[in-house]
């Protein structure tokens, strides 16, 4: 076959290709983003799993019920590394992957407050690295910005019955509820994922068995992650302060 | 692959749509000339995606759709195809088919899509569907080749689903964790995680988390390799 028929051949089938799969990209991409959309935003209320109120549970929310709470409950903020509010951000147009490429300095970190019955809760997240890939996070703070009411743990590769129970195993996360990231003077310790078995009952929880380097990464995420958050913190702290006083 | 290419084209008669022949293609990847237990191909995705049931039959259906439809218009082509980019072609074919079903998932279900990740993907690799692409559809019309794609994948997806039902249950002694009909068959209850003995059936059972990793799939296929060889004689003597 001359070379002629070959170029045709593997031009016209590469058009035809590409111009189906484009339409067909056309037109599911609005619900497979819509989709993606509703998967980090449960991923997010998973955190304040049990605040969603009475016997509601991530599960049992539909797609719209996350939706609203989202836009009833739910407000977006972006701060920096100074702990000043980004003005025209919202926190789901910040990239974690990206913004860890970032010196700590020039970050932009995204943080929603939940709304429920009067409280507030803060919802942090946080990046860090596991054995094999990238571990990421969202911790539910109360409004002392201290106590810990829940979190949510993700990965991109962690070895299946180890590092990635830190997703699988439901026991992992719920350890995490009641933990302080402050002692009892101030002083941040965020929490510790201890090898062997938790020892101090306020800012530590037990290690896995077998994935040591997860739950040390783990812990990493945590220590640095939180600590983002800390110049911003201190800030709200300061005018809840001025408001009692 | 000496089995499939002694099926000629069978000339100018007319063709039976469900004759002896066409039953034969979608039986024999089942038992006699299964794509993993026999040819031992596409391993690779039967070892990562099969420590849960749900994404195990996902995945099947995945791989039946981009083997049937890979091979009908492969076969559909074949007399166009130019010898010379002959594999270039066929590739892209799979990789069309591939994408749509990427996309199909992420349009339909999103949470299954994240679970499979990069294994979808690779379906685009997977030996069987090329390997069949060359002994099978390159030499034989359409039809056919549309019933040994269905053939071969479902081959592969028997064995996925099988794989993934002994690693669930002896793993995490769930049943189709994740999809709506999740159920807790042998292992402890939500409740039972951390402190209580709670459970479902058998609250005794302590998950095993070697079947959870992948070496578990590649002695479970083994043992099915030795179930199948001892109880078909036939294969013996071919490998």
């Amino acid at each position: 076959m001359s070379t002629r028929y070959v170029i045709t051949f593997v031009t016209i089938m590469t058009a035809i290709v590409a111009v189906l799969l484009t339409g067909f990209r056309q037109a599911t991409k609005a619900q497979a983003d819509l989709n993606e959309d509703i998967f980090n935003k449960r991923a997010i209320l998973s955190a304040v799993e049990d605040y969603l109120g009475d016997g509601v549970t991530v599960a049992t929310l539909s797609d719209d019920d996350v939706m609203n709470i989202f836009e009833q409950q739910v407000e977006q903020v972006v701060v920096n590394a100074s702990g000043q509010e980004i003005e025209g951000m919202t926190a789901d147009d910040v990239d974690m992957a990206k913004e860890k490429k970032k010196p700590v300095a020039d970050r932009n970190l995204p943080l929603y407050i939940y709304n429920q019955g009067g409280s507030k809760y803060y919802i942090l997240s946080v990046r860090g690295t596991g054995l094999w890939d990238a571990i990421w996070g969202n911790i539910a703070l109360k409004s002392d910005l201290n106590t810990i009411v829940g979190v949510t743990f993700d990965h991109a590769g962690e070895t299946p019955g180890l590092g990635a129970e830190i997703k699988d195993n439901p026991a992992f996360p719920a350890q995490f509820k009641g933990k302080e990231i402050y002692t009892d003077n101030g002083r941040y310790v965020s929490i510790t994922v201890r090898k062997g078995g938790a020892r101090d009952p306020a800012h530590e929880v037990d290690g896995i068995t077998g994935a040591t380097v997860t739950s040390d990464g783990v812990s990493d995420m945590l220590y640095d992650g939180i600590k983002n958050y800390e110049p911003y913190f201190n800030k709200v702290k300061q005018s809840s302060q001025l408001i009692t006083q | 692959m000496a089995e499939t290419a002694t099926v000629k084209e069978a000339g100018k008669t007319k063709e039976p749509l469900f004759g002896k022949k066409e039953r034969a293609l979608i039986t024999d990847p089942l038992n006699d000339n299964n794509p993993i237990t026999v040819q031992v191909l596409g391993v690779c995705s039967a070892l990562a995606v099969t420590s849960l049931v749900y994404p195990s039959i996902v995945m099947a259906i995945a791989v039946v759709f981009v083997t049937s439809f890979s091979s009908l218009f492969t076969s559909m082509l074949r007399n166009y195809i130019p010898k010379q980019v002959r594999m270039i072609v066929q590739l892209v074919i799979i990789a069309s088919l591939v994408t749509l079903v990427e996309l199909t998932l992420k349009y339909l279900n999103y949470p299954i899509y994240k679970q499979l990740s990069v294994y979808i993907g690779l379906i685009i690799t997977n030996c069987i569907v090329m390997g069949r692409l060359e002994a099978f559809s390159m030499a034989n019309k359409p039809w056919r080749s549309f019933l040994d794609g269905i053939g071969n994948g479902l081959g592969y997806g028997a064995i996925l689903i099988i794989v993934g039902l002994l690693r669930e249950i002896f793993g995490k002694g769930s049943l189709f964790a994740g999809s709506g009909i999740a159920m807790n068959i042998i292992g402890p209850s939500a409740d039972y995680w951390i402190n209580t003995n709670e459970s479902f059936l058998f609250g005794w059972y302590t998950n095993n988390n070697l079947m959870v990793m992948s070496a578990a799939a590649m002695f479970i296929i083994g043992v099915l390799i030795w179930i199948q060889r001892s109880w078909n004689k036939k294969l013996v003597d071919v490998s």
